[in-house]
């Protein structure tokens, strides 16, 4: 990330080119929270994807996968909208799965 | 040198910086017109009218459209130039900071006028002031000859790879944008090769696109933001190089600086514009009857030349800084740069004059020098004013 911020403010302008950034990390801009899943909870009505204006949430064929972190802005709409209150929002440090699930020595902020 | 001119032509300064945007042949001009800078771009669409010159006119709804599509048309890839004044440079600063944030190199025209309100289409400094501190390079010129060599230098000063930020070239407003003169015009081929090709590293278009004006978080725009503070400081040597490179081809010097009869002055003024006409002439007569006396005018104001100013002022014991704009609840622009950036040991004075085209006579600048010859006034004096304000003054 470092190297890219680099390039960036190193050309007049801070002027990005095709291959500077692999891919836009939006997640830094998370304040303090992000989301966690519980999947025993999870129907895979795929609203939480549908609704994350970050295209954070990953699905495949209809199943729900998890939460990409380089993009997820932390913005709370996913938890909000999941019907079954599989989505719980915790704090930033929590240790997650790559799914989201949240490791057992992690503790969730919302309970 | 002479055989590259093209010969004497009586123009004035408005028309001269067309025939100079002719023969630079920017590739796009977007522009709103103003008075007095209406004469540059009415010159101009009549050559691009007439066919003999290609670039893009665009006609826009406002200053503040014409400076945006300024920018977008210099970041995608073309040579850009614009021209504006008063009101309307004041509408184009918020795109100026972008411009010179962004690094787009584009040449701007500057009739320069008066601020509303009172309404006045005059010339006076308050306009180019507005800008001063938009990152852009600002450069004055004193009549229509160096209005017209001034535009030629200005593109190579912008595009330079150490600078890429917008320059502004001011003439004052009916003074000079409006009065006949001689000019020694270039040919066109002369200036086109003076001028070369217009080149920026990353434009928006091309074979390698680019992504600009992108958001920079706290992490990067401190860092991107003294680049472009240091860009401008770039400025200065460019600037000289470009004038060296001028004279040595054309031979015109327009420096920084233009120092005249400094060499044993003890008493000088320091000031911007076409005033220096009328200051030459009365430091002349003063010459005659054995008074020491000098003038300085700043062609290159930003980036502001504090070295080149101390030499020029050099052994001098009193200097009135003559400024044709105000800073209201402060000193004026012109001293508080020379104040913060002088370290010699001659007394500076304040005076503002020739706010809304107050005519500055060789009288007021006569007075200005024998006021220096009495002990200093302390705060800032108003230069020509009539009736009961003038007793305010003194
Ligand atoms: S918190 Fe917002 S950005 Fe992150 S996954 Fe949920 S909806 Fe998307
Ligand atoms: S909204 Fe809730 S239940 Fe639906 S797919 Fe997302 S996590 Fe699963």
């Amino acid at each position: 990330m470092a190297s890219e911020r680099q390039t960036a403010i190193l050309r007049p302008g801070g002027v990005v080119l095709p291959g500077d950034i692999e891919r836009p990390r939006t997640g830094g801009w998370r304040t303090g929270v992000k989301p966690s899943v519980d999947l025993t909870l999870c129907v895979d009505c795929l609203l939480c994807w549908i609704h994350c204006p970050d295209t954070a949430v990953q699905q495949k064929h209809g199943v729900f996968q998890g939460f990409d972190y380089d993009l997820c802005k932390g913005c709370e709409v996913c938890s909000e909208v999941c019907p079954t209150g599989a989505i719980q929002m915790v704090a930033e440090a929590t240790p997650l799965d790559p799914r989201g699930v949240v490791l057992p020595e992690g503790g969730r902020r919302n309970g | 040198m002479a055989k590259t001119m093209l010969g004497v032509e009586v123009l004035t300064g408005g028309e001269a910086t067309a025939h100079a945007m002719r023969q630079i042949r920017p590739d796009v001009v977007p522009v709103y017109p103003i008075t007095p800078q209406t004469p540059i771009i009415q010159t101009f669409s009549r050559f691009v009218a007439d066919g003999k010159v290609d670039t893009v006119l665009l006609q826009v709804e406002s200053e503040h459209s014409a400076m945006s599509a300024a920018v977008g048309a210099a970041l995608a890839g073309g040579r850009t130039m614009t021209a504006t004044a008063s009101q309307g440079l004041a509408l184009m600063v918020e795109i100026i900071y972008i411009a010179a944030g962004l690094r787009a190199p584009i040449v701007m025209a500057v009739g320069n006028r008066a601020l509303s309100a009172p309404i006045n289409i005059h010339g006076d400094h308050s306009d180019g002031m507005l800008a001063r501190d938009s990152g852009a390079v600002q450069i004055f010129a004193e009549n229509a000859q160096e209005a017209y060599d001034l535009m030629v230098m200005a593109p190579r000063v912008a595009e330079h790879p150490a600078v890429l930020l917008p320059v502004l070239v001011g003439q004052d407003g009916f003074s000079v944008t409006h009065s006949a003169e001689n000019v020694a015009l270039l040919r066109d081929e002369e200036v086109q090769d003076f001028v070369g090709p217009y080149e920026i590293p990353y434009p928006l278009l091309g074979e390698r696109p680019s992504s600009q004006g992108l958001f920079a978080m706290p992490d990067a725009y401190y860092e991107i933001k003294v680049r472009q503070v240091q860009a401008l400081e770039a400025a200065e040597q460019v600037f000289a190089d470009v004038a060296r490179a001028y004279a040595l081809r054309f031979g015109r010097h327009l420096g920084a600086i233009d120092a005249y009869r400094m060499e044993d002055a003890e008493r000088a003024i320091v000031l911007i514009g076409s005033t220096a006409g009328t200051a030459k002439d009365v430091v002349d007569e003063l010459r005659e009857r054995g008074e020491k006396v000098g003038l300085v005018v700043l062609r290159l104001f930003r980036p502001f030349p504090h070295k080149a100013l101390a030499d020029a002022l050099g052994g001098v014991q009193r200097v009135a800084v003559l400024d044709r704009a105000a800073a209201p609840g402060s000193f004026p622009p012109l001293f508080a740069d020379i104040r913060a950036g002088y370290s010699g040991s001659a007394e500076l004075r304040s005076y503002v004059y020739g706010l809304g085209g107050r005519d500055t006579a060789p009288q007021d600048i006569e007075k200005v020098f024998a006021e220096l010859q009495r002990p200093a006034h302390g705060g800032i004096r108003y230069l020509g004013l009539t009736g009961e304000d003038q007793h305010g003054e003194s």
